[in-house]
């Protein structure tokens, strides 16, 4: 119910309308919701409409922490 | 696909496992409930329940729409259905529930959709209706996938009265609202929405206020994974009162197993710490305001119900929305005088306990017997967020010990 996925805007049409990107799938959406999307923004989608846009860096972020605290272990783990 | 196939990566999720085993205390437990379906399913699904330390215990939440929507609800749409003649659209998920026996006119000459759920012990059982039961005796009812489809519908359809029942937290509240805008300033003269959208935040205050978790200690809650995509809309601030009120830690987190297992991270530290802050592991989409576009919207359209019933929690003050009186023509309930009927749950079901974090999925007697994906008797077999029927996917094998074959 709560499912939602990131796609990448790849136009803007009228009255709040947008296509996306799915993982090669087409489709169109609504982007009343989101206003400052722009074209190859990735945006969340949930029942056809974004509700949210996704920032790059930050996901950047979040991966670069995932595998500094891995490596963080495996170091930690060879010292013990 | 991009921003999913990285936060699925079975070597950093084996990392984060090592790093949480070196972290937690082993001279205590901790239990942490997952508010939301979503997460449910993800702990599941990739199997982190596996890669968790013994003594960390997750507790599903009540966070499945379709599993906190009261039978008295379905009821409703039901009635609406069979009995008024409007085409009602929904979305996929709430097609099975089931529903009372008593909604609709009897079947005739026995139901057609019969065969497993015959099996059912009486009371539930084959006479209990679902809105895919009532499609089979003849209502008009379409499964939709937004909101706009149903508005769509409408316009197609003048002659019919079409009602979309709208369920769901906060994540789905916005297209809703946007819906009945949009029929308001078209004009739309015979569509309706029947709101059931419910509040995230008075739940979770309803479960730290609740008597298992206050008085009895019997669900021990140390902190909370805080929900991704109601996160989106809302932003991270609505939970800083119950950490700082209720002393417990939250980590909103995303849906995809890294996420979850990082958030769960951050919750030993912070229990480890004394600290009880709102941390935010979902930075890549949610932030403290969260979507003003999509809240402006909700407000404007929608405004607070003072109470609500909650399948497995029962009424909980201020915990849903209603349609402003503004869009009284598009309020399903004003427009055909609806009142709300509550219904007992089924005797042995014990989807209200589960929702709590009170019961296990296998604490159930009808769990996995009469009560499956296929012919669900309780709403937390429904949707594949619910905390059964993920247990049912993904777990039921892990109950039965190995043997060795002789």
């Amino acid at each position: 119910m709560c499912l939602a996925l990131p796609a990448r805007i790849v136009a803007l049409a009228d009255a709040d309308q947008a296509v996306v990107d799915l993982g090669g799938v087409r489709k169109s959406i609504s982007v009343a919701l989101t206003p400052e999307a722009r074209v190859g923004d990735y945006v969340i989608v949930h029942v056809g409409h974004a509700i949210g846009l996704l920032d790059a860096g930050e996901a950047e972020r979040t991966l670069a922490l995932f595998a500094e605290m891995a490596a963080q272990q495996a170091q930690e783990g060879r010292a013990a | 696909m991009k921003y999913v196939d990285e936060f699925r990566d079975g070597a950093v999720a084996r990392g984060l496992a090592e790093r949480l085993a070196a972290e937690v205390d082993p001279a205590r437990t901790y239990s942490f409930m997952e508010f939301c379906g979503g997460h449910t399913h993800a702990i599941s699904r990739y199997g982190i329940a596996e890669l968790l330390p013994k003594n960390v215990r997750m507790v599903h939440g009540p966070g499945c729409p379709v599993c906190v929507l009261p039978i008295g609800r379905i009821d409703q749409a039901i009635a609406l259905a069979l009995d008024r003649g409007v085409m009602l659209c929904t979305y996929g998920d709430v097609m099975r529930v089931p529903a009372s026996a008593s909604a609709g006119p009897p079947p005739a000459g026995g139901d057609p959709l019969g065969g497993r759920a015959a099996q059912a012990p009486r009371g539930l059982s084959s006479e209990s209706l679902s809105l895919m039961r009532a499609k089979a005796r003849g209502a008009d009812i379409r499964m939709v996938y937004s909101a706009a489809d149903a508005l769509k519908l409408a316009r197609e359809h003048p002659d019919r009265e079409v009602v979309f029942l709208a369920i769901g937290f906060e994540t789905t509240t916005p297209p809703t609202a946007l819906v009945i805008r949009q029929a308001a300033a078209e004009n739309v003269g015979n569509f309706s929405v029947l709101c059931n959208h419910v509040l995230t935040p008075s739940a979770i205050t309803h479960i730290l206020e609740s008597p298992e978790v206050r008085e009895y200690g019997t669900v021990p809650i140390d902190g909370f994974v805080g929900p991704a995509h109601v996160s989106i809309v809302i932003g991270a601030a609505p939970y800083e009162h119950f950490a700082e009120e209720y002393r417990k830690p939250v980590v909103i987190a995303g849906f995809e197993p890294l996420d979850v297992m990082q958030a769960i991270v951050m919750l030993v530290r912070q229990v480890n710490d004394g600290r009880t802050e709102v941390e935010n592991e979902f930075t890549r989409a949610v932030t403290r305001d969260g979507n003003l576009a999509a809240q402006q919207i909700v407000s404007a359209v929608l405004e607070l119900r003072t109470s609500f019933e909650w399948r497995g929690l029962g009424e909980v003050p201020y915990s849903a929305l209603k349609i402003r009186p503004a869009f009284a023509a598009f309020d399903a309930e004003k427009r055909f005088g609806l009142t709300y009927r509550s219904v007992a749950d089924h005797k042995q079901c014990e989807c209200g306990a589960i929702l709590r974090g009170v019961k296990k999925p296998t604490d159930c007697k009808l769990f996995g017997t009469v009560c499956t994906p296929e012919s669900p008797m309780g709403s937390c077999m429904v949707s594949s967020e619910g905390a059964c029927a993920a247990h049912y996917s993904y777990g039921r094998f892990r109950d039965i010990p190995v043997v060795a074959a002789t």
